[in-house]
């Protein structure tokens, strides 16, 4: 008798889902915490259920007090739970940036070794929805810059669940950031937990003439890009870092050392965004291999705009991406 | 409200090691041992004292920058203490975090803490994980009257008073943010009316009067510990040093200074303690020496522990 290949497909939401369920029923020192995360579900139904299933001690509503919800995740890290908060949008961290940077991120250095701070703080991103300035940006750049916390994007459901499981075992406070536009793609998501190790790169796509290197909803953009490439002849590959702290600087710089170019894309601003961390670690350790200057195909140096054809122009695509990677070719 | 004499001793004991810590650490930075900055305790001592005389060895603290005698009081080792401001990595810290970093989660203190508010949500936290691991465990959270205007007390008031967690928000108002007269930074006479507006049993003390801080936090740990939710005390008190060693303090004259120390907690306390027959002249002698003796013994260990090494600094920056 054959054996039967399960093969389910979930969308990312529903991964996020199904890895904080099968978390919590692992280990009843989790706790879900944030705005609307209960009755509501979460404004992108990412915590639909859990309420259902564990209770009001387990999922709780909090006010929208963004520093007491990471600050309160931070005292019951330090005190023997595992903290899961919702941060609504990335953009609201400027309210309570102080207890993630300060206290979360610098508390076990700080303590010399003795404090534990194993709390994950999922947050969401991006353009795509004109929700403009203040619920569209992609920060990851401000946490990878601070020493003491881990820092998550996944672009697929099989990421998403993998990573968040991780993320959700690690002792260490994690900035888990989901991209809104990908929080319905599908993709196939294995039914049993599975955890994927941070500062593993993920080959999407795998190529010889130009390494790509792209972050969440870029991902896809650049794997289209790849694709429509190939028919000219040109054959992309495709990384996707998957964590920004860990970088997987190694598979980065073995590819580039075998395609010789490097295409960065990700939709944060051009201007200081992780993609100028991807390039200095090539420009130190493989300079001498890039047979083009490399190029960053990311967000102009503005607000996110609100208007639908601005934003839209604001975001990185797949000509860009596909103007980038002819351009390091014909270099 | 009766107390044995054997508590009444104890804090005084506590009171006298917090001010003897102190003076030395004064000492050390003024002659250069002790790098950085540093924020005494001196006057304050009532204050951890009065409410860390409730406190179990599993109850919590979050402290602040102006943290040592907090941390005393908790039953922080001063050995551990001065190696940690000596930036020696037998420190309770490995010499990484210093005066305003100092902790010992065993002993339940959560840190002292640089940012002025950044303590009130942790203590939120730490309490509803007491809650939640289905303990008796109660926090006190200490802050100043600056940290009073943060958002961050605001927020982790609410948060305690909506879930009923077991915290005591203690506001040592000291009647300074930094340089800045309550006067001026709020428009309240007293922090305590805050605790209004989250439904919280709310009093403000003498802070100079340990007895006065020790009843009133009394009622707050009981009714935290009882699951009854979170209190606010107001503890009225000075700081006889500047902000931190080598303020000049051209905001406020020596008489104001002098006028508080005229009910210096300690001589106070002392004068009671003496009347009523719990102290003697030699007893308040032998104390005031066993303290001596075990701060110089903290300023040895100190002195003879040795620095961290280089590849240390890579160490703990994540688990």
């Amino acid at each position: 008798m054959a054996t039967e290949v399960q093969v389910r497909t979930l969308t990312c939401a529903q991964a996020l889902n199904e890895a904080l369920k099968q978390e919590m029923r692992r280990d009843p020192a989790i706790y879900v915490a944030g705005e609307d995360v209960a009755r509501y579900g979460g404004i992108f139904g990412v915590t639909a259920g859990l309420l259902e299933e564990f209770g009001e001690e387990r999922v709780r509503d909090t006010p929208i007090t963004e520093s007491a919800i990471i600050g309160s995740a931070v005292g019951a890290a330090a005190t023997g739970l595992r903290p899961v908060v919702e941060l609504m949008f990335v953009d609201f961290i400027g309210v309570a940036l102080d207890q993630l940077f300060n206290q979360a991120a610098k508390m076990r250095y700080m303590f010399g070794g003795k404090a534990r701070l194993p709390l994950v703080l999922r947050t969401q991103c991006g353009g795509g929805m004109s929700a403009a300035a203040q619920h569209s940006q992609c920060l990851e750049a401000w946490f990878m810059h601070v020493p003491g916390l881990k820092v998550a994007v996944p672009s697929t459901p099989y990421d998403a669940k993998g990573l968040l499981v991780t993320a959700i075992r690690d002792d260490n406070p994690v900035v888990f950031i989901e991209h809104k536009m990908l929080y319905g793609v599908e993709g196939n998501v294995p039914e049993e937990p599975y955890a994927i190790p941070f500062g593993q790169a993920d080959i999407k796509r795998e190529g010889a003439d130009v390494t790509v290197v792209a972050t969440m909803l870029m991902v896809h953009k650049a794997l289209a890009a790849a694709e429509q490439l190939s028919a000219d002849g040109i054959s992309v590959e495709v990384i996707d870092p998957r964590t920004l702290t860990p970088l997987d600087e190694d598979t980065i710089v073995e590819s580039v050392r075998k395609t010789h170019r490097l295409v960065i894309v990700h939709e944060e601003v051009k201007r200081a965004g992780s993609g100028a961390e991807i390039a200095a670690v090539v420009a130190e350790r493989a300079l001498d291999y890039l047979d083009a200057p490399v190029q960053r195909v990311a967000a102009p140096f503005t607000p996110v705009p609100f208007s639908p054809p601005l934003e839209q122009r604001f975001i990185p695509d797949v000509p860009d991406i596909v103007k980038a990677v002819k351009a390091v070719v014909a270099a | 409200m009766a107390v044995d004499r054997e508590k009444l001793l104890g804090m005084y004991t506590t009171m006298v090691t917090i001010r003897q810590f102190e003076g030395r650490v004064a000492e050390l930075f003024a002659t250069g041992k002790i790098p950085g900055f540093v924020h005494l305790y001196i006057g304050e001592e009532a204050v951890a004292t009065g409410v860390c005389a409730h406190l179990r060895r599993d109850d919590f603290i979050t402290s602040t920058h102006r943290g040592h005698g907090h941390l005393i009081a908790k039953g922080g080792d001063p050995r551990l203490m001065m190696a940690e401001l000596f930036g020696k990595r037998t420190g309770y810290c490995k010499g990484k975090g210093g005066s305003m970093h100092i902790a010992d989660v065993e002993l339940g203190i959560l840190g002292a803490n640089g940012i002025v508010g950044g303590g009130p949500p942790i203590a939120a936290g730490a309490a509803l994980s007491a809650r939640y691991r289905g303990t008796d465990q109660v926090v006190a959270c200490f802050f100043g009257d600056g940290a009073a205007n943060q958002g961050t007390f605001h927020e982790a008031a609410n948060l305690a008073a909506i879930w009923k967690l077991p915290v005591v928000f203690v506001c040592e108002n000291n009647h300074y943010g930094i340089s800045l007269h309550q006067g001026k930074h709020m428009a309240v006479a007293d922090v305590a009316d805050r605790a209004r507006a989250y439904d919280m049993p709310g009093v403000a003390v003498d802070g100079m009067d340990v007895m006065a801080v020790y009843e009133a936090a009394g009622e707050a740990v009981k009714r935290a510990r009882a699951g009854d939710g979170p209190s606010l005390i107001e503890c009225k008190t000075y700081r006889f040093r500047g902000h931190f060693e080598g303020d000049p303090e051209v905001y406020r004259s020596r008489d104001e200074v002098a006028e508080w120390q005229k009910r210096d907690p300690i001589a106070t306390f002392r004068a009671r303690l003496l009347e009523m027959q719990v102290l003697t002249e030699d007893k308040v002698r032998a104390i005031d020496e066993a303290a001596r003796a075990r701060i110089d013994e903290a300023v040895s260990f100190a002195e003879g522990s040795p620095l961290p090494e280089f590849e240390e600094l890579f160490e703990d920056v994540y688990a």
